[in-house]
């Protein structure tokens, strides 16, 4: 651990954050996202655009706690308020960079599911795709956030809401979806990679976590970087003083974080 | 044909059982809970609800038993994920939903306010959404060949809107992102319209952009102060967060939400009573005030 403490959602934003980049239009959905591009646009990525379903596009963060995208704040000294069409339309024209999902449940080539889930002999109804599948069909790639939570993690997911990549290796060549699909995972453990044939990898995992505490959590035989080829596990670099900074501006009270 | 300004008790009295209703349509924003508390008090039933996300408003619908169908992308509690009584009513199957993507609900309203059978898109191609769906047709685009999946139009019955001001004839002034506020009013067959003020049709000329509904569309105007509370109106009060989270402490067996009903619909008459209820303050502090705008010849 750093000399300064910090919660492993405060890690999964800034290690979210960091995957926008300079000049990038990010399409910026609920919960820890909303976090995430204020401490990008604040950091790294001066230039990048925020694009919300609701039709707000903003470049700068909001001045005052956001629980939605649709709270005041975030609507005050936007870019633009306009509609859901237009953010729809910027969308599949193939003019969005990145896009930030979550899911209840994600099998190894990065489905995910936050319609339905099994547990036990009962059925539970989640809360649906809202504009979850539009991003991860059409956005350039996508970067998904989700707790460390074995259950969550299926070999085949039960509804596939959100697509990834083909479940039979062949990534999004012959997919139908137009976008690039699923470029990284943050979990609350450790982040991850997608290789070449769409297959979910270790990529690093989160200071204080060994690699077998997160493979052992996999139904399936989990790759590392070093299996396919993509150096080796690194330690996910803890927030920085200024970032989590940030997030405790943004997030004043912990409420997301 | 001119709308009629009229009480909320008649507006919403001719919204019959079993309409279809689209609501909640700027998402977060500006949803009309008034509206919509006042379809419980009438005892409205068999209601098939129409919206992208909702944010609250279509689980208490469901709570207080006036729906039998949900086409809709996301329905939940914002700040706390799950919305108990439609999650319930799902899972029982006494609600049936029809599982959409945002834009898929988008351009269903949109063919239906363009006034053509469906419209295409890229979204949706290999989701489960399309798979287990019996709307969503999949075709080769004629001009590309490549595959491309129709949505087919929606005309709702109702679509129910909240803005900031409306002049007595049904013109609208409404700022603030709108979601599918467009596309769901020109396609609905009635639109109500509540109001945070009804103003002289003056200052809705004075600023023609910022129209967003015109009168031929309109049914009924309301004036509702504080009609869209607990969420936010840009310009006029901000999301009471609490609620929100509350309602989740409060509403997750039927029993619950039964009292929390008791409480916060059907213990008031109207929403000058309700407003009362609230303690937090919701007033906007820091305002912004747009740069001038000239018209004029």
């Amino acid at each position: 651990m750093g000399s300064e403490s910090y919660t492993d959602r405060e890690l999964m934003v800034t290690a979210a954050a960091s995957e926008i980049e300079d000049g990038d239009t990010a399409f910026v959905g609920m919960r820890l996202p909303l976090i995430a591009f204020q401490v990008a646009v604040s950091t790294h990525a001066p230039n990048a655009m925020a694009v919300y379903e609701s039709g707000v596009v903003r470049d700068a963060p909001a001045e005052g706690f956001i629980h939605t995208m649709c709270d005041l704040p975030n609507l005050n000294r936007a870019v633009a308020t306009t509609d859901m069409i237009d953010i729809m339309s910027r969308l599949q024209r193939g003019e969005v960079d990145v896009g930030f999902l979550g899911g209840a449940e994600i099998d190894r080539y990065g489905n995910l599911n936050t319609t339905w889930v099994e547990a036990g002999d009962r059925d539970i109804r989640l809360t649906g795709s809202g504009g979850a599948c539009d991003i991860a069909c059409m956005a350039d790639r996508t970067v998904l956030l989700m707790p460390h939570e074995p259950r969550r993690f299926a070999e085949e997911v039960t509804y596939a809401t959100s697509p990834g990549y083909a479940t039979d290796g062949s990534g999004r060549g012959n997919h139908p979806a137009p976008g690039g699909g699923p470029s990284a995972l943050v979990t609350s453990k450790a982040a991850f990679g997608f290789d070449d044939a769409g297959e979910l990898y270790l990529r690093s995992v989160h200071p204080g976590v060994e690699v077998a505490d997160v493979t052992d959590d996999f139904p399936w035989q989990l790759n590392t970087a070093e299996d396919v080829g993509a150096g080796s596990v690194t330690t996910t670099p803890e927030p920085t003083p200024e970032e989590l900074e940030l997030v405790r501006t943004f997030d004043p009270d912990g409420f997301w974080t | 044909m001119s709308a009629r300004t009229e009480s909320l008790d008649d507006a919403v009295a001719r919204i019959d059982d079993g309409s279809s209703i689209a609501t909640g349509l700027a998402l977060e924003h500006a949803i009309p809970f008034a509206a919509g508390h006042e379809l419980l008090r009438q005892g409205r039933s068999g209601l098939t609800l129409i919206g992208p996300i909702s944010d609250l408003l279509f689980d208490q619908l469901i709570g207080g038993n006036a729906v039998s169908g949900v086409r809709a992308a996301w329905a939940g509690n914002v700040s706390a994920g799950t919305g108990y009584r439609f999650r319930k009513a799902v899972e029982d199957g006494t609600v049936e939903i029809e599982d959409h993507s945002n834009f898929s609900i988008a351009l269903a309203l949109q063919a239906g306010s363009m006034g053509v059978p469906y419209l295409p898109t890229k979204s949706l191609l290999g989701s489960d959404i399309l798979e287990h769906s019996d709307l969503f047709v999949t075709t080769t685009d004629p001009f590309t060949d490549e595959r491309i999946v129709l949505v087919p139009a929606i005309e709702p019955d109702w679509a129910i809107v909240h803005v900031q001001r409306a002049s007595p004839d049904g013109d609208a002034h409404f700022w603030g992102n709108s979601g599918i506020i467009d596309p769901a009013v020109g396609a609905a067959e009635n639109v109500l319209v509540t109001a945070e003020e009804v103003v002289d049709p003056e200052v809705i000329k004075s600023d023609p952009s910022r129209v967003a509904i015109t009168r031929d569309q309109v049914t009924s105007v309301v004036e509702c102060p504080f009609g869209a509370h607990p969420s936010p109106v840009a310009g006029r009060y901000n999301r009471d967060n609490e609620y929100f989270l509350e309602y989740a402490r409060r509403t997750d067996t039927r029993e619950a939400f039964e009292e929390w009903a008791d409480e916060w619909v059907y213990g008031v008459d109207d929403r000058e009573e309700y407003a009362a209820l609230v303690e937090r303050e919701l007033s906007i502090t820091d305002p912004t005030v747009a740069a001038e705008v000239e018209y004029g010849q």
